[in-house]
């Protein structure tokens, strides 16, 4: 149990990443402690190289940890064998990448159905879950677009769903607005809202302040290192109108 | 509220006091409810006793008392078409924060980094609130578009504040 009285879905204690030797050793994740809470939307923000996208991967058992323990529901990732860690980020954990990461071959819906059918769902079961999420992000009606007829917008869209596939613990997004203009960034934005409102999980690292502004709390990183953190919920001193120059 | 804002939401057509109020609320969406009602009529009165503004009683409804209508005069219409066509802009007070940091630097009195951390939270948590005002509003509503106003200078403010980050960031490793 943590402060908010959930339960923690996502717990880090003392991660390390390190790459080189010597003279050139680099912490990209140094000492990393960090709790998430159940239904907590959670943005890490830094410059660039600061070691954001590492911690992401480190959280969400694509790369594995120098020193430190990552725990998802329970379950330690830093222990875990090749087999049952991959098998863990199909069920438990939705990717979403700046890129889109997309197959290109593949139409909407197909990519949406992947993760589901790997994690060994019926053709039926998964098309029917694929369809139910394009229409929750939108896109019904271009179900049988490959990415390449779909502007970045749609695309990270198809991603987000793809990342819903599994019912994931925890979605773990990468800059994802990223490549995207600012119409298409307020779509993503609406898109989080409306799945924090479902009570899913999120973590995205970004230096985007818009999609940062979105979340429940927010940690700044600088050089592999937490800095600062806080919680943006508590409201601001001042109001609205004053911030357009009304007085009030 | 601005003397020009309202004579210039006067120019459409004579109109009631609570007419104007409700075209400033319309056009200002959520922001407009810190607007105080009385100071449309305060401001009327100022713009009348200045000529700006000329006033006539409007013949009384059954369920509604005698209201007055008021109406741009020859001078009123020139001072709108003046501020149309003024160039102002309201200038932020960057100065202010960056001497602040440097001040704070050189006399070793806080950590510069410390400073830019406490001001970035403050911005989020304003960027917070406008984008959800903006997220609320219909699309392309007037009140939507001031908004985005508001949302885009915070980010240029926070796009600052990373700038002053990675300086403030350079410069301790120099030391």
């Amino acid at each position: 149990m943590n402060e908010t009285g959930n339960t923690s879905v996502l717990r880090a204690c003392g991660l390390r990443k390190e790459y080189g030797k010597g003279e050139g050793l680099v912490r990209a994740v140094d000492e990393v402690d960090l709790e998430v809470a159940a239904g907590e939307t959670l943005a890490v923000m830094g410059p660039s190289g600061c070691g954001k996208s590492t911690l992401l991967h480190l959280l969400g058992g694509l790369d594995r940890p120098s020193a430190g323990e990552v725990q998802l529901d329970g379950n330690r990732l830093d222990q875990m064998g090749e087999r049952a860690l991959a098998r863990m980020r199909r069920h438990a954990v939705g990717f979403v990448f700046q890129a889109f990461h997309l197959m290109d071959e593949l139409t909407a819906v197909e990519n949406v159905e992947l993760p589901a059918l790997l994690a060994g769902r019926s053709p039926r079961t998964a098309r029917r879950r694929a369809l139910d999420l394009l229409e929750q992000v939108g896109l019904t009606d271009r179900a049988k677009f490959l990415p390449s007829a779909l502007s970045g917008g749609q695309r990270q869209r198809v991603a987000i769903a793809r990342a819903l596939a599994n019912d994931p613990l925890v979605v773990l997004a990468d800059e994802p607005t990223g490549n995207l203009d600012s119409e298409a960034t307020l779509d993503v934005l609406r898109l989080f809202d409306t799945l924090h409102a479902a009570g899913q999980t999120l973590v995205v690292v970004t230096h985007d302040s818009r999609i940062a502004a979105t979340a429940d709390r927010m940690i700044s990183m600088r050089d592999g290192a937490f800095v600062d953190e806080t919680r943006l919920t508590g409201g601001t001193t001042g109001h609205l109108g004053a911030l357009a120059g009304l007085e009030g | 509220m601005q003397q020009e804002v309202v004579l210039a939401m006067l120019a459409k057509e004579p109109s009631h006091g609570y007419q104007l109020r409700a075209r400033l609320s319309l056009a200002l969406g959520p922001l407009g409810d810190a607007m105080n009602a009385g100071q449309i009529y305060v401001t009327l009165s100022r713009l009348e006793k200045a000529g700006l503004v000329g006033c006539e009683r409007s013949a009384g409804l059954p369920d509604r008392p005698d209201r007055k209508v008021y109406a741009l005069t020859a001078a009123g219409q020139q001072r709108v078409a003046d501020w149309l066509a003024e160039v102002s802009w309201p200038r932020p007070d960057l100065a202010e924060f960056h001497l602040k940091l440097i001040a704070a630097a050189a006399a070793r009195l806080a950590d510069p980094l410390v400073i830019v951390d406490t001001q970035r939270r403050e911005l989020l948590r304003r960027l917070r609130d406008a984008q959800r005002a903006a997220m609320a509003e219909p699309g392309h509503s007037d009140a939507g578009l001031l908004l985005e106003g508001i949302v885009l200078r915070l980010q240029a403010d926070l796009r600052w504040l990373e700038a002053c980050e990675r300086n403030w960031t350079g410069r301790k490793g120099q030391s």
